[in-house]
């Protein structure tokens, strides 16, 4: 049977994580580390050693704002944001309990209004992540500054053929 | 100079000036820029953290624009950039994936058409020397930090761009335009993207940081060429910290004298018009 490992690396689809010497070079410049309760050199020998759930399940893995600092210094090229990206598909595609609720509603309110204008909308996007999220009031005075110095348009335009996005959007559907 | 012209989401929003000061410019110096036929949105974040194909085939439907319209395409915003360009780099090193991308897409990718980024344009096709030709009023007293932040320039070997620890165009343009830039070395450090909306405490302590380091570099503003670093560091930092930012093409329409310049300053939630009142250039 395959391992976790051998998943991830089939995914992340180039230098094995067992190549990671764990010299820390990439945690220590990671402005996440800080927010993250495994870093990401610890994610990695999670990784070497199975602890698949515990990954899954973490916050650290929404968190990750892919600077891709810690790839660019890494002195082994293992690209941990492309690994990280992977664990955050795994959870979705199993269902995993997000850790990080508020950054995976940002993601689909995103995904959705591309889906449906070809462009973002932020006005709508935004109404989206905050009916998915209940946070009505935060950000309302930075919001309403924006509409003010017409910024933030209800009627942006939109891609003509939204067809043809769609239809990215089906073929590459999980479901 | 002809080149595609990719805007991207933000430039018809929040990075409004951005787009605005980039078309002036270019019009000035006599580059000619022909908007992508119904261009989409590349997916920024939030496609290649849920779903790598999506990722990929986003930008990809952007490029086989860019490839019939038969032109190099500027995108001035950065992770814009850095999605076409990895978009491009995963393509080229997977023949599968551009086989299932085509489909996808129902339209062959072929690749071959260069991602550039106005800054290289800028200062390596138009040319500094060309640029400080062209200023008619030096931004004397303006001593901006430089900020590149993530995404033009890592992962170095998909970016393709500049020194990714040290990178220094941007330094140089707004030298060319009498502005004297400061050291610094948080240049390359993240402003925290789009954990913005959903983790937004995180992110004004890192933009807090970027703000007490320019100051300390004795810096006076920040220049910037991504709408999405522009929109942290100008909405997110706490009163006591914050420093106006400009987008690096606002200056140079102002160096050149363009008159639309001062017509954005007034988008800025950090007004920058009084520090440039005090150094009378406006
Ligand atoms: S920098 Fe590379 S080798 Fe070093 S701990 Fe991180 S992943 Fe491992
Ligand atoms: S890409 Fe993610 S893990 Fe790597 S340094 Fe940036 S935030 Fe940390």
């Amino acid at each position: 049977m395959k391992s976790f490992l051998d998943e991830v690396n089939r995914r992340v689809n180039g230098v094995l994580l067992q190549n990671c010497f764990h010299c820390y070079k990439c945690s220590s410049g990671c402005p996440m580390a800080d927010a993250m309760e495994y870093n990401s050199n610890q994610m990695i020998r999670m990784a070497q050693l199975g602890q698949k759930e515990k990954l899954l399940k973490s916050s650290a893995i929404w968190l990750c704002v892919s600077c891709e600092t810690c790839v660019t210094r890494c002195p082994n090229n293992v690209d941990i944001p492309r690994m990280i990206d992977v664990f955050r598909e795994m959870a979705l595609e199993e269902g995993y309990p997000p850790a990080e609720k508020g950054v995976i509603a940002f993601h689909e309110s995103f995904l959705n209004t591309v889906k449906l204008n070809g462009r973002i909308n932020e006005p709508i996007m935004i109404a989206s992540y905050k009916l998915k999220t209940g946070s009505y009031f935060q950000d309302l005075v930075v919001g309403l500054k924006m509409l003010l110095k017409g910024k933030l348009s209800l009627f942006s335009p939109r891609t003509r053929n939204r067809t043809s996005v769609r239809r990215i959007f089906r073929r590459t559907s999980r479901s | 100079m002809r080149y595609s012209y990719y805007p991207g989401c933000s430039l018809h929003s929040t990075g409004k000036e951005y787009g605005l000061s980039v078309e002036v410019v270019c019009q000035a110096l006599g580059i000619e820029l022909k908007e992508l036929f119904d261009w989409s949105c590349c997916g920024a974040t939030s496609a290649h953290s849920t779903n790598f194909k999506l990722s990929v085939a986003l930008p990809a439907r952007n490029l086989v624009k860019a490839e019939q319209q038969g032109l190099d395409v500027m995108i001035p915003c950065a992770a814009c950039f850095n999605r076409f360009k990895s978009a491009q780099y995963h393509l080229a090193a997977d023949p599968d994936l551009q086989k299932e991308i085509s489909e996808t897409l129902a339209t062959p990718y072929r690749g071959g058409v260069a991602v550039r980024s106005p800054i290289d344009i800028f200062h390596r096709d138009f040319g500094l020397e060309n640029l400080a030709a062209r200023v008619s009023r030096k931004l004397e007293g303006l001593k901006p930090v430089s900020y590149y932040g993530c995404l033009w320039l890592r992962p170095a070997e998909v970016c393709n761009f500049e020194d990714p620890e040290n990178p220094v165009m941007l330094d140089e343009i707004v030298d060319s335009l009498g502005a004297e830039s400061r050291k610094w070395s948080f240049k390359t450090d993240c402003c925290g993207g789009s954990l913005t909306i959903s983790r937004t405490e995180l992110v004004e302590n890192m933009v807090g940081r970027l703000m007490r380091m320019a100051r300390e570099a004795g810096a006076n503003c920040i220049v910037t060429a991504c709408p999405l670093c522009m929109a942290n560091l100008d909405m997110r930092a706490r009163p006591e910290e914050e420093l106006p930012v400009f987008y690096f093409t606002e200056l140079m329409a102002l160096a050149m004298g363009l008159e639309e310049a001062k017509g954005w300053f007034k988008l800025h939630c950090i007004d920058p018009r009084p520090l440039l009142n005090s150094l009378d250039l406006l």
